[in-house]
């Protein structure tokens, strides 16, 4: 018996050893190298034309299938559904008042029950679309992108999509996913190993120039683990030492896309576990900024350890991302100021993810990091545009809060982002009745300032 | 994942929400898809709590008689009809229907229905009193159909 299975085993295991290390000459070849000298051969582009292609025409199949059964498609309620007017209170509450009586407006005056439309319609329309709520869920497309996880259309596919689907299905577990899983576990490891060793050299223009090639290359094949396509523009503009690079905040992604153009100082938390040794490693190369826990609170603490990083030259520039939380990529929510106190300058970044080929936003409360990195690995691949802004620095005059907003503006217009006022927290906190009280102080004020008017006349 | 699609609207429950309401069939999936993404306990009914996470509700000074028009008395919970019906008062009057002779019931969003819903905003403890003559003078001239009305894209 045993002399029938040897040869077998044998074979078995020599084809092994040789597809194994075909494997691993081309990962080695196609992918690491390049990583390494942060060149490209085209390959992710032509895959990504390739996919655009194939999208389109599952779209068109599922329209067809959806007419022949003569039945509505489900569209995704992202598009407008109703037209809502840019009026202001008063001006509303005129116009009602204006149709409802002959009275002159001036004299016009105390409450009158017809204002309560206003206030009714206005509740009405933020039930049936409000500008807050969508941005903290992923965004819905018209097209089909081979993924059962965005579609709603299920009734409509015919044999051959489903085919297609399988072998996309099949694809995606079986090839690309353990590709690309291995190429995260290399780059990590490389990231950690290599910034340990880097650590142990004496400071100086040597250590400083190592670390910058370790990290650049080691987040590079993390990009290429991910299969991110992503396209610079403005390259001119990128941050310079002694400068804070602020972007708007998808998914923990962001810090891979931008860490592998251009060296920065992360700011964070010191987290436990596998991320914990990642932070402690890197910050041996060059000084990253990790809070404790404790530390995080205390506004000031953090505020002096920014600044006295930024007023450092030799030391690399900082990457934050002031949202404070990750919004669906849609919008930009508000930046909170304390990045824009410290004086330094400030060094935007717009960062736009293309969602047909797999949505890149991180929903917390649905999804947990692993899990979300196992979506991410599995979709077809990330595109995204980054777009480095020209720098910016406070004006005479404007406060931190000023500052913060125009520096949001300038991302969303660059993006094509709504650029909106509310707070990211808004995602798991209730709005504060102070802005409750703001609306109704704006109604009482309109009521009163008539009354003014009156006793004037 | 496959939540949504496992309650994707069915055809019959449409077409019964098209003839109570007058909605328009792409008008219906749009705000199903709606009623869907505010409803984070995924029961197919919207709590009161659903509709305070709203923040432009939120800080509207009648958000929670807002949010009270769309229980029933003594309800806690609604269901797509029921948030349908309640947002149907809006829908703009089309002419052909202004021309209609009074149908057996009356649309949701006629004039008269549109008083009744603004009524119910003043009416917190649902006893039918405010003093009706005075509503009725005040209102009597202005343009309840449009005031009362949401502009639709669709």
């Amino acid at each position: 018996m045993e002399l029938f299975f040897n040869p077998f085993d044998n074979l078995l295991c020599i084809l092994l050893g040789i597809s194994f290390t075909v494997w691993f000459t081309l990962l080695l070849v196609f992918i690491i190298v390049p990583a390494i000298f942060g060149v490209s051969f085209g390959i992710r582009r032509l895959y990504m034309k390739t996919l655009l292609k194939i999208f389109e025409w599952a779209t068109l199949r599922i329209e067809r299938g959806a007419k022949e059964k003569n039945h509505h498609l489900y569209k995704p309620y992202s598009n407008a559904i109703i037209a809502k007017e840019p009026t202001s209170l008063e001006e509303e509450i005129k116009e009602i008042r204006r149709s409802g009586s002959n009275k002159d407006l001036d004299s016009a005056s105390e409450f009158e029950m017809s204002d309560i439309f206003y206030f009714a319609r206005r509740g009405v329309e933020s039930i049936m679309d409000d500008e807050v709520t969508k941005r903290f869920s992923a965004e819905e497309l018209e097209s089909w992108n081979l993924l059962t996880r965005s579609n709603y259309n299920f009734h409509y596919i015919s044999l051959r999509l489903t085919v297609l689907w399988g072998l996309g299905l099949l694809i995606r577990y079986g090839i690309l996913l353990p590709l690309r899983v291995t190429l995260a576990f290399t780059g990590v490891g490389l990231l950690v190993f290599l910034t340990s060793l880097i650590g142990l050299l004496p400071n100086g223009r040597m250590k400083n120039l190592l670390s910058e090639k370790v990290h650049l290359m080691c987040y590079r094949i993390c990009v290429r683990a991910l299969t991110a396509i992503i396209t610079y523009h403005d390259s001119e503009n990128k941050p310079k030492n002694g400068g804070i690079c602020v972007a708007n905040h998808t998914s923990p992604i962001d810090v891979i896309i931008l860490a592998s153009d251009g060296c920065y100082a992360m700011v964070g938390q010191i987290h436990g576990g596998l991320m914990g040794v990642i932070q402690r490693s890197m910050v041996k190369a060059c000084p990253h900024i990790w809070f404790e826990r404790s530390e995080v609170k205390d506004r000031h603490l953090v505020a002096k350890r920014l600044s006295d990083h930024v007023q450092d030259k030799s030391k690399l520039p900082i990457l934050i991302f002031p949202e404070g939380t990750c919004i669906n990529n849609t919008s930009v929510m508000m930046f909170k100021k304390g990045s824009f106190d410290i004086g330094a300058t400030v060094y935007p970044v717009a960062i736009k993810y293309d969602p047909r080929f797999g949505d890149a936003f991180w929903n917390s409360s649905k999804f947990g990091m692993v899990n979300y990195l196992l979506r991410m690995m599995s979709s077809w691949a990330i595109v995204c545009s980054v777009w480095y802004l020209p720098p910016m620095s406070r004006e005479g005059g404007e406060d931190a809060v000023q500052f913060a907003n125009r520096v949001k503006a300038a991302i969303a217009r660059k993006g094509g982002l709504v650029d909106l006022l509310w707070d990211g927290g808004l995602k798991r906190e209730k709005v504060k009745d102070t802005f409750k009280e703001e609306q109704q102080k704006l109604y009482s004020k309109m009521l009163v300032g008539t009354q003014e008017d009156r006793s004037r006349s | 994942m496959g939540s949504r699609a496992s309650t994707l609207l069915r055809e019959e429950e449409i077409e019964e929400i098209k003839k109570e309401t007058g909605f328009s069939h792409s008008q219906i999936t749009r705000l199903y898809s709606r009623f869907t993404s505010l409803d984070k306990g995924e029961n197919g009914t919207l709590s009161r709590e659903d509709f305070q996470r709203i923040p432009e509700l939120a800080i509207n000074p009648l958000g929670d008689r807002i949010i009270n028009a769309f229980f029933p008395e003594g309800e806690d919970q609604v269901n797509f009809k029921g948030f349908m019906r309640t947002l149907a008062h809006f829908r703009p009057i089309e002419d052909n229907e202004k021309n209609k002779n009074l149908p057996a019931s009356e649309p949701l969003n006629s004039r008269t229905n549109k008083l009744l819903f603004a009524f119910r905003l003043y009416d917190l403890d649902r006893d039918n009193k405010i003093s009706r003559d005075e509503l009725l003078q005040v209102l009597e001239k202005v343009d309840v159909e449009q005031k009362m009305s949401i502009r639709f894209l669709h």
